[in-house]
């Protein structure tokens, strides 16, 4: 029994340094972002807020800061609308061919992201049309579509059938019963598939960068033009800001999901 | 509503078209323009010719860049099997009260961006990195060690954005595990460790070998690390893609080369499928 407690230790140190190894990078991107010297590195020469006020006045980071916002938000809102019902579908009913049909909506998740931003370029160029925000807009569809119907599937799964059938045999129709019954049950899934869908495109970078222009830079694809020169603490101030918005939003929701789900029960 | 057999079809629509035109129909599109040609003034002309497949296996040097991204995804693939069995163990047989909050935090990095935490090991590789600035405080050395921009660097970017898949992928499959099966073995008088090797780690195999797969699709189709954190000596497949496309405007080539990327991913995945079911995969994202 002793040896087997010191294995256990073993695994445990072992899993702490798994977690250093992973947090030790986004941690040093954190504080070296409030350090005041013009090359930010270690040592910290100081505490500041230098770098950030610098961003706040960079207006080329602002713009690209409510593309990505209006980005993202328009993409949860489009995929969700086209990816809720190809869920119900999925989990509610019975046809044929389901099960192909459910992994060719997965297969973005197979194909590289480079794949895709070439191949939709490529579609666009042959229709002669410019790069432009729809580009990004319908790419970052195509991207988060996968991952939000696995999210809302597996939330679905748990609602039952009965609340529905219920509210149809008191006399509501097809329309009410979805209304009243089932949207407001599906909602915590929706809105998970929200966040996710506006994380994934908040922050993808690797089809973005093909698709993106001049104009309609989101942010990551912003830090990659910065990072050209070398990396600076403006760098590390500005990945800190996104690390905050795209971090704490889900955090704060699954906290506020838990704590309204505890009330009602 | 079983009686209405169109329904199903109807809330699909909208994502199958989808799919269709801003997936189906574009990657076909790269297939057939791989066999155009490229006019020296730089426009593409319609063609049906295997001359840029024949560039990519003229020389040495192209397929030297694919050998390299199967040998670094394959290497990749081992790195994270090895740093990532042992925290899923320690999830799965950890009675911790902030086990939550413990795979909260290993589902943490999925929300970061991929660019930050590439360029993050800048900060700790660099000439001014916390690794050269500890061990020249210290006194080991003098002058700081060039750790950047070779293939260790691109390793560990690698790792660091695919550890948390395989982690989840293996945590997903232990959970599953019966753990009456593991009291019965000890009961029958199996140590500890036997009972890991003859219970727990043939049960786990379905998702190692899940996390395996998405580990290497992964990594084959990925340019940032080599980019960030490689040299010039680094570039894997999907560099390649996006010198020829975005740098060159090479189109017809660059879409030869997204093919034969395409292609290796697909015997990989169809020979996966065949022998393991790929129905593994999904499940581990269906946990966030």
């Amino acid at each position: 029994m002793k040896r087997f407690f010191s294995g256990w230790s073993l695994i445990r140190l072992y899993t702490i340094l798994v977690y250093v190894f992973l947090f030790a990078p986004i941690v040093a991107v954190i504080i070296l972002s409030f350090n005041p010297e013009q090359f930010g590195s270690f040592p910290m020469k100081g505490f500041s807020f230098r770098w950030y006020v610098k961003l706040a006045q960079n207006d080329s980071i602002l713009h690209a800061f409510k593309n990505s916002m209006i980005l993202g938000s328009l993409t949860a809102l489009l995929v969700t609308t086209i990816g809720v019902p190809a869920a119900m579908a999925f989990v509610r009913y019975e046809f044929p061919g389901k099960n192909a049909l459910n992994t060719l909506l997965l297969t973005p998740i197979m194909i590289p992201e480079v794949v895709l931003g070439v191949a939709l370029l490529l579609f666009i160029r042959w229709l002669q049309q410019p790069k432009s925000f729809l580009l990004l807009l319908i790419g970052h569809v195509v991207i988060t579509l996968p991952y939000v119907l696995l999210v809302v599937q597996a939330r679905l799964v748990g609602i039952r059938r009965e609340y529905e059938e219920a509210a149809m045999t008191l006399g509501a129709n097809a329309f009410h019963t979805f209304r009243e019954v089932t949207l407001p049950l599906l909602m915590p899934a929706i809105l998970a598939g929200m966040l996710f869908a506006f994380t994934i495109s908040f922050d993808d970078v690797t089809a973005t960068l093909f698709w993106a222009t001049a104009h309609n830079q989101t942010v990551p694809v912003k830090i990659f033009g910065m990072l050209r020169n070398s990396i600076s603490p403006e760098i590390n101030a500005l990945g800190t800001v996104m690390i905050a918005l795209t971090v704490s939003v889900p955090l704060l929701a699954g906290y506020l999901s838990r704590r309204f789900s505890r009330g009602g029960s | 509503m079983q009686e209405k057999p169109w329904k199903p079809w109807a809330l699909l629509a909208p994502s199958i078209t989808a799919v269709f035109l801003l997936l189906v129909i574009p990657v076909c599109f790269i297939v057939v323009y791989s066999f155009w040609l490229r006019a020296p003034t730089g426009a593409d002309i319609p063609a049906f010719q295997f001359g840029n497949y024949q560039k990519f296996f003229a020389d040495f040097f192209y397929p030297g860049i694919l050998l390299r991204t199967i040998r670094v995804s394959l290497e990749t693939v081992a790195l994270c099997l090895v740093m990532g069995y042992i925290p899923a163990y320690f999830f799965y047989r950890s009675e911790t009260r902030h086990k939550a909050a413990l795979l909260l935090l290993i589902m943490l990095p999925f929300w970061i961006s991929f660019i930050i935490r590439t360029l993050s090991w800048i900060n700790i590789l660099g000439d001014t990195g916390l690794f050269n600035h500890a061990l020249m405080r210290i006194g080991i050395i003098s002058e700081p060690l060039g750790l950047l921009y070779n293939e260790g660097a691109v390793l560990l970017g690698l790792i660091q954005y695919l550890l948390p898949f395989m982690i989840l992928n293996v945590y997903v499959s232990l959970e599953g595990i019966d753990k009456n099966l593991l009291e019965a073995a000890r009961s029958l008088g199996c140590t500890e460790w036997q009972a890991f090797r003859e219970v727990t780690l043939p049960l786990s195999l379905p998702g190692v070998s899940a996390g395996c797969l998405l580990v290497f699709v992964l990594t084959a189709g990925t340019y940032l690390p080599p980019m960030i954190l490689g040299g010039p000596g680094n570039d894997m497949i999907a560099n390649l893609i996006f010198k020829r496309v975005i740098g060159t405007l090479d189109w017809p080539f660059g879409s030869a080369i997204s093919v034969i990327l395409l292609g290796l991913l697909c015997v990989i995945i169809y020979t996966y499928n065949r022998y393991l079911g790929i129905s593994q995969i999904f499940k581990s994202f269906q946990g966030n």
